[in-house]
């Protein structure tokens, strides 16, 4: 499924993997990510993982977005340090 | 610092205040122009069209921004004569047709999936190409054929399966491909020139298979730049942002805007697996024709499980097609009208009675118009 | 009992036919002080009387959570509830396919008894036909159950006001995404189990705390809460507001939903009501409703208003807004 969620391997035996979340788990098969380990989170589609997650960039993303959130607030506030429009990163990090 | 577990937690990427900063912040961008005319930005993916529809995300960024859905719905591509097949396929004695649950309700030329199966035909609603497979070894008096629709995301995994069924030759189990390619759309899309896009929101899960480097020719050849987009409103709405910016700038470029899924090269194993199963064919797509090299066809070493090898199919005859009826959904899928331009929309083709297959689809544009539609304020 | 399985002849009125209500059906069900009657004689006391029917088809027929036969007695107790009737008395009707192993029957009737012990109703006519392998799907229960609204209860579908507050009881979703994961093939192991359960207790209380001001009670079953609240909309010719964040589901159910393709919002429950309340009483609604087992996790979601034209509106998380509308056709899974 497109939307899929990140959802953690809790176990693999062979090319499947169990992947579990709350508590609802699912078998998927690990033909197209054949490096996943157990504890990776991987996106899931169609019965198959497709992706390891990058925690770490995941961690980057949600920290940025905190820093996005911060500079929306005190632009609202009319803070007179920022000018009102927040840098969501011009990223240019490719 | 952020908590070690946020970051897998969903609704960290749904937060509402980053989600108005960043609103703001397109709004400012795009309000800063000297062309009034609104921002025109084309998504390519299902899934994003029904996370915009889902988080109100089109009527969040009108009028500065406005939204195209392209032809990103698996299933609206598809054309009539393949739907045909489909349910010819069907209708046949001992086959059984396993499909993802997007297909079953779209109409082609005089019937549907659905209607075959009231009318006794074996279609079993699937939500992996494994399951195809388990039927198939269930079942060994039954032909099961597989529709193999979807992008570069779900390619990859019939593909597997296909790759399996071989090695251990269960002779029962093919597959009919329909499986189409993002980028010749793109192109396709952007040559015809109704569109008059300033950006792409590039789909998460495609490029997650094939790398964002295969957007490069969006601002190489076509001077546009070119966001990939994860599925939460905050991934969507910050992609959104990149692509204003880049678009405001004059600057085109592919921006990776779902750093967590998606890399330059994605993933080798699934297009090493793509690349031994399918080959590029011509492929017919619902509003833009014939579009070359944009299917999959089954490889010559897979002809006994490719099921348009394998099955004679009547011609189907006496049916309409949906534009035929009056449908626009071609217009729609290009770009060139947005569905309430098309007479039909709302009156003869709602959700309940669907005339073409952007209604039918969940994720399809008319569809997801006709329910975002008129959500103003009560 | 005679055989394993249940056989044609166990519905053609004869012995056989004799030894199943015998074995079975009485024995859990209770048997009447007098003879076997072809009808029943019921008292019903004062107040107005109000009668509803069901069918009941699900498949499995046995999930976490419950089977068809709990379904069965909740699904006609709550239908009588939510007109705020004391439920009373039910009838069943079993349609068998031939083959039906006479355990699982015994277990699925014995499991109508708990939960009409549970209701306090007394089911008191039934019948039994059994057809050829192929005619149903293992087992079908038509029900019918009546009821008794008390003096001054006066709830309609077409009762709510603009400035009414919209209640729910519980986490929606639990009870289709429960069946969902059991068909054949999903791969799928979770903790989800339906909520099946006969609610006339907790409106009971609802009354008692809000009496008058309760103005609309309804359960969200087919088609989930989205199709009921644009039901109710409809027949009182308002608009609903509803506020996404608002809506209890688990956590379970939204991860069975995003793999599934599903949307708990138009996934059946068995256990749950969407009451709409007078603002002045909500307070005191939603209290009484958190007191009662079936009602921990009630919310307020989301407030009634005046409208040209009825319908329902979701807000969404981002503070945006989107149409909810009705349920067009079975709710299939995607890929996309």
């Amino acid at each position: 499924m497109c939307l899929a969620i990140p959802l953690r391997i809790a176990a693999i035996d062979g090319h499947l993997a169990t992947v579990e979340m709350s508590g609802v788990m699912r078998q998927v098969s690990l033909a197209l990510t054949p490096e996943a380990r157990v504890g990776d989170y991987v996106l899931v589609h169609a019965g198959f993982a497709i992706n390891v997650v990058d925690e770490a960039e995941a961690r980057e993303t949600l920290a940025l977005f905190a820093k996005i959130e911060a500079a929306g607030r005190r632009a609202a506030s009319g803070s007179p340090a920022n000018d009102g429009a927040p840098e969501p990163g011009t990223d240019e990090r490719l | 610092m952020t908590d070690t577990a946020a970051h897998r937690d969903p609704a960290a990427f749904r937060e509402p205040g980053a989600a108005r900063a960043l609103l703001d912040a397109i709004r400012r961008r795009a309000a800063a122009r000297r062309r009034r005319e609104p921002l025109r930005l084309m998504e390519f993916c299902g899934g994003h069209t029904h996370a915009i529809m889902r988080y109100g995300i089109r009527e969040a960024l009108a009028p500065d921004v406005r939204l195209l859905s392209g032809p990103g719905c698996p299933v609206c591509v598809t054309a009539d004569a393949d739907i045909d097949a489909a349910i010819s396929l069907a209708s046949l004695p001992g086959v059984a047709v396993a499909t993802f649950g997007d297909m079953v309700r779209v109409p082609g030329t005089r019937s549907s999936l659905q209607e075959a199966r009231a009318a006794g035909a074996d279609v079993h609603v699937v939500y992996s190409a494994l399951d195809a497979m388990d039927l198939a070894r269930r079942r060994p008096e039954l032909k099961v054929v597989m529709l193999g629709i979807g992008f570069e995301t779900t390619a990859p995994t019939v593909a597997a399966v296909l790759e399996a069924a071989r090695a251990e030759g269960l002779g029962n189990l093919s597959v009919y491909s329909m499986h189409k390619l993002t980028p010749p759309a793109m192109r396709a899309i952007l040559e015809a020139g109704e569109a008059c896009l300033d950006g792409i929101i590039g789909p998460g899960h495609v490029t997650a298979i094939t790398g964002w480097r295969a957007w490069e020719f969006l601002p190489a050849e076509y001077g546009l730049p070119c966001a990939v987009s994860g599925f939460e409103p905050l991934d969507m709405l910050y992609a959104i942002e990149q692509l204003v910016t880049a678009a405001v700038d004059g600057e085109p470029r592919v921006v990776n805007a779902y750093r967590r899924g998606v890399t330059a090269e994605g993933n080798r194993v699934a297009q090493a697996l793509l690349g031994r199963v399918f080959e590029p064919a011509n492929a017919e797509w619902r509003g833009l024709g014939v579009v070359p090299g944009s299917g999959l066809a089954l490889r010559p070493a897979y002809a006994a499980h490719d099921a348009r090898r394998l099955f004679e199919l009547p011609a189907p005859a006496g049916g309409r097609t949906a534009e035929e009826r009056g449908c626009r959904c071609g217009e729609v899928l290009r770009g060139a009208i947005e569905p309430p331009e098309c007479p039909l929309f709302g009156r003869a083709c709602t959700p309940a009675q669907p005339v073409g297959p952007c209604m039918v689809s969940g994720e399809g544009s008319c569809a997801a118009y006709y329910r975002y539609g008129g959500a103003s304020r009560p | 009992m005679s055989d394993d399985i249940i056989l044609l002849a166990h519905g053609s009125g004869g012995l056989l036919s004799q030894e199943l209500v015998e074995q079975v059906f009485l024995p859990h069900l209770g048997r009447p002080a007098g003879a076997l009657e072809d009808a029943t004689e019921i008292a019903l006391g004062p107040g107005r009387v109000v009668m509803t029917t069901d069918g009941y088809v699900v498949r499995p027929i046995a999930f976490p959570g419950g089977d068809i036969g709990k379904l069965a007695v909740c699904g006609t107790v709550n239908d009588l509830a939510m007109r705020g009737a004391r439920p009373l008395y039910l009838t069943a009707a079993f349609i068998i396919e031939e083959g039906l192993p006479l355990e699982e029957l015994d277990r699925i009737v014995a499991s109508m008894a708990a939960a009409a012990a549970q209701a306090g109703v007394r089911v008191v006519a039934g019948d039994t036909k059994v057809v050829e392998r192929g005619g149903v799907d293992r087992l079908f229960i038509t029900t019918a159950g009546v009821g008794v609204v008390p003096e001054g209860v006066c709830i309609s579908a077409a009762g709510a006001r603009p400035g009414d507050v919209v209640l729910v009881s519980g986490a929606m979703g639990d009870h289709g995404l429960a069946i969902m994961t059991q068909r054949e093939g999903l791969r799928f192991q979770s903790p989800l189990r339906s909520d099946c359960a006969p609610l006339n207790g907790l409106v009971a209380d609802m009354l008692a705390a809000g009496g008058g001001a309760i103005h609309v009670l309804r359960d969200p079953t087919r088609g989930g809460l989205a199709t009921a609240l644009n039901e109710l909309a409809a027949a009182s010719e308002v608009s609903i507001a509803i506020d996404e964040d608002a809506v209890p589901v688990h956590d379970a159910v939204r991860v069975a939903s995003e793999l599934l393709g599903l949307d708990p919002l138009y996934v059946a429950n068995e256990g749950k009501l969407i009451a709409i309340v007078a603002p002045e009483a909500a307070e005191a609604v939603l209290a009484a409703m958190r007191a009662h087992p079936l009602g921990a996790e009630a919310a307020a979601i989301g407030d009634v208003r005046a409208a040209e034209r009825s319908r329902v509106v979701l807000r969404t998380p981002l503070g945006t807004h989107r149409l909810l509308d009705m349920l067009a056709g079975e709710q299939l899974p995607r890929i996309c």
